[in-house]
Parts: C-alpha cells; structure tokens; sequence
C-alpha cells in the first residue's frame, strides 16, 4: 500500500502528541496531589510516600511518554525522588500554562472572528468588518497558537521526562547491575534447561532405542546361534547383521554416555569421570580429589560442565593430538573447581580455529568459569579450566 | 538352574526369559521393578538372579541396591548385574564382600548368546564375571602401590582374571600358551605377596587384591 509508510508515520506522531497533551493537563493536578500527600502522609512515612508517588509517575510516563523508566532500589535515591516531586509542580505548570495558554489563546482569536465582535456597524447601520489589518492577522495567529500548543505539549512533557530521567530513575550505575543480576539468573536458567534437555534424551535413548537394539542384537545373536543348519549365504548375513547391530549398540552407548551419564547424579563427578577415562584411546592417568561429603558436591551444574569438558577434552587429544598419554587432575581449591588435562602430544592447538577448544571455551564461560590453553608447536598441550562452586 | 529376573522393559525382559530358557535356565519369575524382584526372590529363593541397574520409580540405581541388598541377606544366591553402562564406582560397591557369586556385565554381553549364558552359569557356580569395560575403568582408577610392581603383560592377565576366565581363556584371549599363563599368575601371586595355597582361592584373593588396591 503506497500510503502505509507515510499514513503509519503520521498516526504515530498523533498518537504520541495525543498522549503528550494528556501529560500536559493533567500534569498540575497530578503534582499538587503529590505535594499534598507529602504535606500530610508524607509527615509520618516519607518514604513511602515518596517511593509511591514515584511509582506513579514513572509509570505516567512510562505510558504516556512511551519510555520504560526503571526504579531504583529499594530505599535508594529518596531525596532525588523527593527533589523532583517539588520540581514537578513548576514544571508541570509551565508545560500546563503553554499548552492550555496557546490554546485559550487560539480559542479567543476564533471566537473574536465567528462571533461578531470583530464587526463595526457602518454609518448605513450594516454590519462590516473593521480594521482590515486584524482580520488577516487574527486567524493567521490563531491557527498558528493552536498548533504551537501541540509543540509545547510535546517539546514541555520532553523536557519533564529528562528530568524524571534523572531524578525519578535509577542511577546508571544500579540499572547496570540490576541487568547483570538480571542477565545471570536467565543465562543460569538457560544453562541449566540446556542440561535438564541433555538429560531427558539420555533417558529418552536409554528406554528407547537402546533397549530395543539390545533386544534385537540378542535376538539375532540367538538365531545365529540355533541356525546352524540353515544355507551358508544366509548364515553369513545373519552374522553380517548381528555385528551391525552390535556395533550400533556400542556406538550408541558412546554417544549417549557422553550426554549426561545417570552416574554422575547419583554417584558426582568422580565416579562419572572413570568411564570417559577409561574409554579414551590415549591412556589417561586420572587423578580426583573432591570433597568425600557429599554436602560439599559441587552443583550439578558445574559437575555437568566439568565433566562435559573432561569428555570434550579427551576427545580432542585423541583426535588431534597425536600423544601417548593424558593426563587428567581434578582438584576442589577453596570455592573453585579446578581441571588440568594435560597431554605429551604435537601441540599447536588454537582456540581460535577448532571448534572443539572454542566449545570448551564456552561452556566453561557459561558458568562463569575459565579456560586457559598452552600449546607450543611440539607440545604439551595444558588445558587449566577453573569453575566456581559456591 | 532358577533364575529371577529384574528388568524394567517388557521387550528385553521377555527376550531374557526366552535366552535363558534356550540356555537350559528356569525362569521362576520375572519383576519390573526393584520392589517386585526382591519379593519375587524372597519368594522363590533362586539360584542365580539376573538384574537390571536402572529400574523404576526413579530410574537411577535401584537394581544395583536390590543386588546389594540380596549379596548382604542371601550370600548364597548368584547376583549378575546388567546395566547399559558401567561404572567402575558401581563395580566396586558390588563387589565389596566375597569376590565370588558375583557378575557386573553390559547388556550388549547378551547379544552374545553363548558367551553371556557362561558368564550365568560362571557366576552361578561360584565364580565371577566383570565387562571388561569395567575392568579397564578399574584399571584407570586403580593404579597404586602392589599393582605397580606388575609388568603390563600381568595386567592384562590380572584384568581378565578379574572377569572370570580360566587360564585356558586366558591363554586364547591373549595368544599365549596356557603354561605361559600360568607363570603370569604365579609371578602375579608372588608380587602380591600371595602365599601358596589352593589355586582358586589365591585367583580370588589376586582378584580382590586387584579389585581394592
């Protein structure tokens, strides 16, 4: 529609000068109440009363200025809030007496010219106009008062809202770290879902498609085993069939143990940690030395991450590294996790380009932990990862 | 032989009992779940159980606490414990007492028909029957003192004795001879301070000796 754009445009900038004059006439009325509270309630709970009445107008203006104002903390900048509720009624009069004052203006003008006042009896006692100069002046004028006074609404309550900014708001400072509070709660959520999701899958494979390829590899092992008088093309393909099936199933039981392995909810890290040692093609020597009381268990989170990245890092040494032996020391150092996988490979191995190393990387950031690789070309390789548990 | 057996899908436990019986088995009873298997064996009093780690209500290691449970209150019965993994933390709680009427196996040890039907009837004669995933997960985590004497080659025996096998097993699953197995195990029985006495029971002290070093 050709008249989208510009149609959309204008209804907007209606809409914002409607509320804008909305904020205006209210404005005075809305400040004396709140000076009124602060006389009287205000007395006994200052407060209070000032933090509700900023909440009040922060929301006004919120709505009606279109613009989110943030709180502050509780109990914090009440003198600013305070300073500004003073402020509001001059400012809110000011704004008040231009728009509503250009429009009484606009009004006088009109009614000067449609109701007769302008008119002079001439000496033949017909009514006509008189002064010539008004009556091209006085319409103009009004036309122009009326529209200034959609300005002074909008250009009045602007400047109203940058000192709300100022006053009514938290500081930059408190809205950053109410963000960075709010920011790393959803990231632990988001950090923990993604766990929760790797956990139902295993689940998910384990009665699933795992039972049901052990139940068919023994079946086909069975009938491998009773056929032995069946045609010998026949038999081959049978064998053929059962190490398939075999080999999926341990295949499968990789990938799956790789997910989240039942044993490191209900026995923690340590004994998570054997099965991927014991799996990794490069012998690895693997050294534990967490908290025996299960009241100091790390999170399941940081268990989750710290073994994620034990199995991620052997995997990588095995593909990439050309080494004969890893070594993996897991140690709990006053409030932090601390992981040290170390190889006797070819080294050279850079964060920037493997994905492998920028997961890691990430995962371990994900909990606020970090990851630090050395790497010479000839090796070793040390990959130190630190995570916090509280 | 009477079995009981635990396992929580319907599919691998009907498959289990229709292995077993082939394999000359009697399958007194068949539970889905950690409760219904120790009643059943209460009830039953089998010779051998066959049982499922992961079993309901909450899915984590109520099978491994049921094998446990009957190891404690009926020493008599064989207990060979199945699992989609294992897990050297789970090995070791098993075999915690007598290293002897015990089996910790991966559940694809059964496409193996016959190998997995005489690791049961091992199991259920006295014997043991460890994965060898598990054993080289014990291997990993088990490194210290006497064991540090052995040369890998004993290792290797030590480990596939931890399984189960016989010196002949042995012998053909390393291709050696079995008299040079045999001086493996002497030489393994010596480093670990064995002192002669019947040959199986120095087996299951190496065994043990390996399993807790």
């Amino acid at each position: 529609m050709p008249l989208g754009g510009p149609y959309r445009v204008l209804m907007r900038f209606v809409r914002r000068t409607g509320r804008a004059v909305v904020l205006a006439v209210t404005g005075p009325f809305v400040a004396l109440a709140g000076i009124l509270a602060l006389l009287t309630a205000g007395l006994f709970a200052p407060r209070p009363v000032v933090e509700a009445l900023s909440d009040w107008q922060r929301r006004r203006y919120s709505v009606l200025a279109g613009e989110p104002l943030v709180a502050p903390v509780e109990r914090h900048g009440v003198l600013r809030q305070q300073l500004f509720h003073w402020l509001a009624v001059p400012m809110s009069i000011v704004t008040f007496a231009a728009t509503v004052g250009s429009w009484a203006l606009s009004a006088a003008g009109f009614g000067w010219l449609s109701f007769g006042w302008s008119l002079r009896a001439d000496p033949d006692g017909l009514l006509r106009y008189g002064s010539p100069v008004p009556m091209s002046v006085v319409p103009i004028l009004s036309s122009l008062l009326l529209i200034v006074g959609f300005f002074a609404a909008l250009r009045f309550t602007d400047l109203e809202l940058a000192v709300a900014r100022t006053l009514l708001q938290a500081s930059r400072a408190e809205r950053l770290s109410a963000r960075v509070d709010r920011l790393t709660e959803s990231r632990a959520e988001t950090v923990d879902a993604a766990d929760a999701e790797r956990r139902r899958i295993e689940r998910d494979l384990h009665d699933g498609a795992q039972q049901r390829l052990v139940s068919l590899a023994m079946n086909l092992g069975l009938a491998r085993a009773t056929l032995t008088e069946a045609d010998p093309q026949a038999r081959e393909a049978l064998a053929a069939a059962h190490d398939e099936a075999k080999l999926a199933l341990s295949e499968l039981r990789d990938l799956v143990r790789g997910l989240h392995p039942a044993v490191l909810d209900d026995r923690g890290l340590d004994a998570a940690l054997s099965g991927i040692a014991a799996r990794s093609p490069v012998p690895v020597e693997l050294t534990v030395e967490l908290p025996a009381d299960a009241a100091d268990r790390p999170s399941r989170t940081i268990e989750a991450v710290a073994y994620f990245v034990v199995a991620e890092a052997l995997s990588n040494v095995a593909k990439h590294a050309g080494a004969t032996a890893v070594t993996v020391d897991v140690r709990h150092r006053g409030d932090r996790l601390r992981l040290w996988i170390s190889d006797n490979g070819r080294g050279g191995a850079d964060p920037a380009r493997g994905t492998g190393l920028r997961g890691l990387a990430q995962r371990a950031g994900s909990v606020d932990g970090r990851l630090t690789v050395t790497s010479p070309i000839g090796g070793p390789t040390v990959i130190e990862v630190e995570l916090p548990c509280e | 032989m009477r079995v009981v057996i635990g396992e929580d899908s319907v599919l691998l436990r009907e498959g289990l009992v229709r292995l077993l019986a082939a394999g000359g088995f009697e399958v007194v009873a068949a539970a889905g779940d950690a409760e219904e298997f120790l009643k059943a064996v209460g009830e039953h009093r089998p010779d051998v159980v066959v049982v499922d780690v992961r079993m309901p209500p909450s899915f984590t290691d109520e099978g491994l606490r049921a094998a446990l449970v009957l190891r404690r209150q009926h020493p008599e019965i064989a207990v060979l414990v199945l699992s989609q993994y294992v897990e050297e933390r789970y090995a070791t709680e098993l075999l915690s007492g007598p290293p002897s009427k015990v089996g910790y196996l991966l559940k694809d040890r059964i496409a193996d028909v016959g190998d997995f039907l005489d690791a049961l009837r091992r199991v259920a004669g006295g014997g043991t029957a460890l994965d060898p995933e598990v054993v080289s997960q014990l291997l990993v985590r088990r490194r210290s003192d006497p064991l540090d004497r052995l040369t890998p080659r004993e290792r290797d025996v030590l480990a596939l004795m931890a399984e189960g096998r016989s010196n002949s097993a042995i012998a053909a699953a390393l291709f050696v001879s079995e008299s040079a197995v045999g001086k493996h195990v002497n030489s393994i029985f010596t480093k670990l301070d064995l002192p002669p006495a019947e040959t199986d029971h120095r087996r299951v002290l190496a065994v043990l000796r390996f399993l807790q070093a």
